[in-house]
């Protein structure tokens, strides 16, 4: 060992939490998974099930980064306990595309160039995705409106509602 | 027919995988036995480190080591500073403190254990016992005597003090026919919240004494030098790999002391150790932007020409330097006469100590402070003449035939044509119709306000007499057995889309198809060399070493064309697929040209088998884009809300080699820059406490917020490289501030109002609005 | 931001809920959307060791009405609320106000029940509750009692529900004939909580005058308040534009009113007033548009 510095055993136990077992439809699989109560259901994703296009970026609810559909609904998944989401289907950015062809949205932020460093890139298409099944045919002030949960700091989102505008045009495609 | 690729609208490569979440960020690798790290971090601005008490988190669960400052002090090096300035006093900076802790944030200790979870829970089980020191966190009280020191040891908390001088002051302080027009200005801190935090793994593998580190950096190889020389490890055991970058904006242009802890606590381990910033170390522990205090006044006869500018700088520099800290508001200084040849000018640059995070490159770096300088003060000036902002501008630019044009600061811009370029923006924004607006509106108790910005700024950095690591780059370019090519640059590009630009230029080079070019970096495992993307810098400086690359590998291709084809080397010409004659009568394959140089069956003599080129491209000068943004803003009298309701830009970045990712280049730039006008402000308390500690309280701007942005461009090509590209990473940034700024208080002079600090808040308008008139 | 360890309950029923009330005591906190819960526990602000999450309790979810009297449970979300066609007829402020809050994501989870039991001085909810003059249900294995939206708000993030109780719904009027609603508030910048947020409902008689104006404040003070001296202003008088200044000049009044960095108490008292004149108008504006229209009965 290097430099002196005791390392530890790392196996001093502490008060048992039973894990719950969860069951979750992720993508259309269902799976079942022993997590501990707290696990955030962004952590589930991303460290139980190994789906790591969602992202993890202001951890406060506001940015939007770690938006999953939850039950069809987009939400914020590290604001949600993953036992919380036990029986829920769950689609997530790797859900989306189908057969092998990118779905609508996706293929609209490549189009139209709707990212850049692509971080923020995974919750946006997936609360687009959410706007669009409330709202088929949104202006450009409700698609503005629409992301107001999700933050970019590259694109100025001018592009980004090109994006969204794309998929609107191209929807049978 | 030569199927155009460089100039086109072309989709970029980097998308399919991160539009499906299929790439790989720092936080997406997991490699066998990974540790995970957490810090626990100084809730003091400024205190004296009595004891730490690392025994209760050493029992917690999970916890294979706990480090203090003490543990790695004379084992691990310090955080670097790379600006070398005379003079500049440089305190020690550790990667975890010793002793004292002199900003809230600065890592204490480092917990590593089997999860991230058990990592936090030991983490907030360490005891520091502090002793409260004395707090300073204003920069001009920093510098008044009898102030609280930040390091004791330095005497004072001056970091350094730099004066730019040039012109003949005598002469322009005799003359009293000139009109000085002083304004003190305010340019606050600001978080670059890159959507991605910064996040580390550092993995040593003792048996082949190797260290590799997959970092959240722009720097890779600069990162990579760094940890080699803090760690004492050969440079050749170490590797550092940039994957996918969430953003960066400068904040990840450095070196900093946690990626340092992870190396060590690996190497000590023997395994590796993962450590992911969350969002609220993020806002108190990453570099922060801006930060100045200007005191500016220029000098103008009373035709309106601009004669002089003298500027006061105090720039904070928070309470350590990160490894560009003090440089940056030198860049202020050299930028600062904006698109103006004012004759005369003198910048004195004070930077400060205080109880805060460092500030360091954060997107413009110095130059979006000097534009909203200049800016501001021309606004302000042109004013005080009595002229549209517009036509004073116009009398103060340069002409064209002027450049290269030589400024009293010291550096030369290239090539521009400011005039061309207002005008284009007061024609496409119908500037004329919305003074008659204005006026109309102003009749009837309304505020809407025209702001102009015309900036100029320096790029594709740079010169390497004027870069403290160099300011060259790397490009490499191989055309493999299956006539696909291989492009590897010392770049790090983080979003800006570089793949697809180099390749871009690799197929124009070749006449090939553009899927033929695959192009790689941010690894030094695999670039030899490199420098990195920051300074607008990346296409302008490493796409011309890829370039340059090209036309080797096109020279020695056609040395084993010509002979075939019984012509000159020099008569050849690569276009679709093939190497021809310029009349197309004679031609060979591209691929079996490629085939003949790497089977090497019957090479003329004299060449090498193989087709791999390399090309380290020194820049013999920065570039200088420019150009002209107008915001349009109307205020809510009655609340002081004030809403950005029009947006126009026209921008000049040079040669444009692909017009889609330049709009987004400049569309992000915008948000940025607006952003700091409008909402963005990253403050303190007195006692050195961040007040906008998450996304909670830090207001990053959303999409609801912004108008359509309407941006056109201008193409004035610069012989620094021979690409004639200039650099826009930064421009809509640079641009936007002053833009949005000038257009409220334009909008506000009826009330006799000269000046309003950023940011823009409802409430500072509304009691502009509620003061009697003052003039 | 990692919460502290928890045990997990997931009751099905209030009697399951209350059970495990009753075992935890104090070191048990009931979750429902969790949007007010779980960011202050990932900042370890609340570390509660047992998390009692209502959000299976079915029959907490609904929204309906019976002789125009609507009750929505606790466990509707923002979004719910804001799609809800029953509401949007019934009682338009509901819907308005949900749109406001947050973001979509946010109303997707969020619950009406959960911010209200949370409290937080700079929501939405408060303001239009206490201008609906609703009645919140709390029921405990004791029973169920309701109370005023007066005497619900206590104090920051305090109110009158007890240990033992869960807040199970929210019970409002249909609105009246001649009445106009309406939820204007400043966001604030970083965060989309009320800066100031103000609920204005308005029942005008046959020739004009306000009947009712009821008119709910938030964001401004510690918790949410009833700005009686503007009802009172406005009560049996004509809503000129003159007579909305004038009670709109007492929003604030008598309040004490919070400061932070996007509003100091001065403006926030300025904000107060000027929202709340908005709002009315508005209101004002509804009501008289609303005029010749009745609420449409409710299908099914």
């Amino acid at each position: 060992m290097a430099d002196g510095k005791r390392a530890l055993t790392g196996t001093v136990e502490r008060r048992e939490i039973p894990a719950l077992k969860i069951r979750i439809n992720l993508n259309g699989k269902w799976r079942d998974d022993d997590v501990e109560p707290r696990l955030l259901l962004v952590h589930y994703l991303r460290d139980v099930a190994g789906l790591t296009g969602t992202h993890i970026g202001c951890e406060s609810s506001i940015c939007g980064a770690c938006t999953v559909l939850v039950n069809g609904d987009a939400v914020k998944a590290c604001t949600m306990f993953a036992v919380q989401a036990n029986g829920a289907e769950i689609t997530t950015v790797e859900g989306l595309a189908t057969n092998g062809k990118l779905h609508p949205l996706q293929q609209g932020f490549w189009e139209e160039h709707g990212l850049q460093c692509g971080f923020c890139t995974p919750g946006m298409i997936v609360a687009a995705h959410q706007l669009l099944k409330r709202n088929p045919h949104p202006t450009r002030e409700e698609i503005r409106k629409g992301l107001q949960g999700n933050l970019c700091r590259c694109t100025g989102y001018q592009h980004i509602v090109k994006a969204v505008e794309w998929a609107v045009e191209n929807k049978e495609q | 027919m030569a199927i155009a690729i460089l100039g086109e609208r072309i989709k970029r490569k980097e998308d399919p995988r991160l539009i499906q979440g299929r790439s790989h960020y720092v936080d997406d690798f997991k490699l066998d036995g990974m540790l995970h790290m957490a810090f626990a971090r100084s809730i003091y601005a400024h205190a004296r480190i009595k004891s730490v008490d690392v025994t209760a988190a050493e029992k917690m669960p999970g916890v294979m080591a706990v480090l203090t400052g003490a543990d790695l002090k004379g084992k691990l090096g310090l955080v670097p500073c790379a600006a070398g300035m005379e003079g500049l006093k440089v305190p020690d900076h550790p990667c975890l403190a010793i002793d004292e802790v002199r900003y809230a944030g600065e890592p204490v200790a480092a917990v590593i254990a089997t999860d991230r979870y058990l990592a936090r829970d030991a983490a907030e089980k360490i005891e520091v016992d502090y002793e409260p020191l004395p707090v300073v966190v204003n920069p001009e009280k920093a510098i008044e005597p009898g102030s609280p020191l930040v390091h004791q040891k330095l005497g004072d908390n001056l970091a350094f003090v730099a004066k730019l001088e040039g012109g003949d002051w005598k002469a322009i302080e005799a003359d009293t026919s000139l009109k000085v027009v002083k304004q003190r200005l305010v340019n606050q801190r600001l978080a670059p919240a890159s959507m991605e935090t910064r996040g580390v793994i550092a993995s040593y593998s003792p048996g082949e004494d190797m260290l590799t580190v997959w970092s959240s950096t722009q720097i890779p190889h600069i990162l990579k030098t760094q940890l080699a020389i803090m760690t004492g490890l050969d440079e050749a055991r170490c590797r550092v790999i940039a994957p996918e970058v969430g953003g960066a904006f400068g904040s990840k242009l450095n070196v900093y002391g946690e990626e340092g802890v992870a190396c060590f606590a690996s190497r000590m381990l023997g395994k590796p150790v993962k450590w992911i910033e969350g969002r609220r170390e993020n806002m108190l522990a990453t570099i922060h932007g801006r930060d100045q205090i200007n005191n500016v006044e220029i000098y103008v006869q009373p035709d309106g020409k601009v004669m002089g500018l003298k500027c006061w700088i105090i720039a904070d520099l928070g309470a350590y330097h990160q490894l560009l800290t003090p440089a940056i508001p030198t860049l202020t200084a050299l930028m600062i006469l904006g698109c103006y040849n004012i004759p005369n000018v003198f910048v004195e640059t004070k930077g400060v100590f205080t109880n805060k995070m460092a500030t360091d490159a954060y997107r413009g770096a110095g130059r979006p402070e000097a534009t909203y300088i200049i800016e501001r003060i021309m606004d302000i000036a042109a004013r005080e003449m009595n002229m549209d902002p517009a036509e004073f501008r116009m009398k103060n630019f340069p002409q064209p035939k002027e450049f290269p044009l030589a400024l009293p600061t010291g550096v030369t811009y290239d090539t521009a044509n400011y005039q061309k370029a207002l005008k284009k923006l007061t024609k496409i924004s119908g500037y004329a119709k919305l003074r008659r607006e204005q006026e109309k509106l102003r009749k009837k108790g309304k505020y809407l306000g025209l702001g102009l910005s015309t900036y100029v700024e320096i790029c594709a950095m740079g010169p390497s007499s004027r870069m403290p690591a160099g300011g060259w780059e790397f490009g490499s370019v191989r055309i493999d057995p299956t006539g696909k090519v291989t492009v590897l640059s010392g770049t790090s590009p983080h979003g800006q889309g570089e793949e697809t630009t180099f390749a871009q230029i690799v197929a124009e080079g070749f006449g090939i198809p553009y899927d033929d070019v695959t192009v790689f970096h941010g690894d030094t495992g695999m670039v030899p060399l490199g420098i990195g993307t920051f300074g607008s810098r990346t296409t302008a400086v490493g796409g011309t070493a890829i370039h340059n690359a090209v036309e080797k590998l096109k020279k020695k291709m056609a040395r084993i064309a010509a002979p075939k084809l019984e012509v000159k080397p020099g008569e050849l010409i690569f276009e679709s697929g093939k190497i021809q004659t310029k009349d197309g009568a004679k031609s060979v394959a591209f691929g079996d040209i490629v085939a003949e140089a790497i089977f090497a069956k019957q090479l003329p003599p004299g060449i090498e088998p193989g087709l791999a080129e390399q090309f380290v491209f020194e820049p013999p000068n920065y570039t200088f884009p420019f150009g002209a943004h107008l915001a349009v803003v109307e205020i809510d009298a009655e609340t002081g809300e004030v809403k950005l309701r029009n947006y126009y830009a026209v921008d000049d970045c040079g040669r444009v080699l692909n017009p889609m990712l330049v709009d987004g280049q400049i569309h992000g730039g915008l948000a940025q820059g607006i952003g700091q006008a409008l909402w963005e402000d990253h403050v303190y308390d007195e006692n050195g406490q961040l007040l906008t500690g998450t996304l909670m309280d830090y207001a990053m701007p959303k999409a609801h917020q912004f108008p359509w942005f309407e941006t056109s461009g201008m193409e004035t090509r610069t012989p620094v490289n021979p690409l004639g590209v200039k650099g826009v990473g930064e421009a809509g940034t640079i641009g936007s501030t002053p833009a949005v700024v000038n257009a409220v208080v334009d909008a506000l002079s009826q009330h006799g109002v000269r000046h309003v600090d950023m940011p823009l808040k409802p409430e500072k308008i509304w009691r502009i609005l509620n003061q009697p008139m003052s003039a | 931001m990692i919460t502290e360890p928890f045990e997990y309950h997931s009751p099905t029923t209030l009697e399951e809920a209350w059970q495990a009330m009753a075992e935890t005591g104090a070191d048990g906190k009931i979750v429902a959307g969790g949007h007010s819960l779980i960011p202050i526990m990932k900042l370890r602000l609340a570390s509660p060791k047992y998390l009692i999450d209502i959000g299976r309790i079915e029959e907490l979810r609904n929204i309906r009405e019976e002789d125009g009297r609507i009750e929505i449970g606790a466990l509707a979300t923002h979004y719910q609320i804001e799609a809800s066609d029953l509401l949007k007829r019934l009682c338009p402020l509901l819907p308005e106000t949900a749109s406001e809050i947050g973001d979509v994501q946010v109303r997707n989870k969020g619950t009406i029940g959960g911010s209200l039991a949370h409290a937080d001085p700079a929501a939405d909810w408060p303001a239009a509750i206490l201008a609906l003059e609703a009645e919140i249900e709390a029921r405990s294995a004791r029973g169920s009692r309701s109370i005023k939206a007066a005497d619900y708000f206590l104090d920051l993030m305090t109110t009158a529900l007890q240990p033992d109780e869960i807040l199970t719904s929210i019970r409002v009027r249909a609105m009246p004939p001649h009445t106009g609603q309406a939820y204007l508030k400043l966001h604030h910048p970083a965060s989309g909580y009320a800066m100031v947020g103000v609920a204005a409902c308005v029942t005008l008689t046959e020739s004009g005058a306000v009947a009712k104006a009821a008119v709910g404040l938030t964001g401004a003070g510690a918790k949410a308040v009833r700005a009686v001296a503007v009802e009172e202003v406005l009560s049996g008088k004509s809503p000129t534009n003159h007579k909305l200044d004038e009670a709109a000049a007492v929003a604030a009044q008598g309040l004490e009113l919070n400061s932070d960095l996007y509003a100091s108490a001065e403006y926030r008292g300025h904000l107060a007033r000027v929202y709340t004149r908005r709002a009315l108008a508005k209101a004002v504006e509804r009501a008289r548009g609303a005029s010749s229209l009745q609420p449409v009965a409710v299908q099914g």
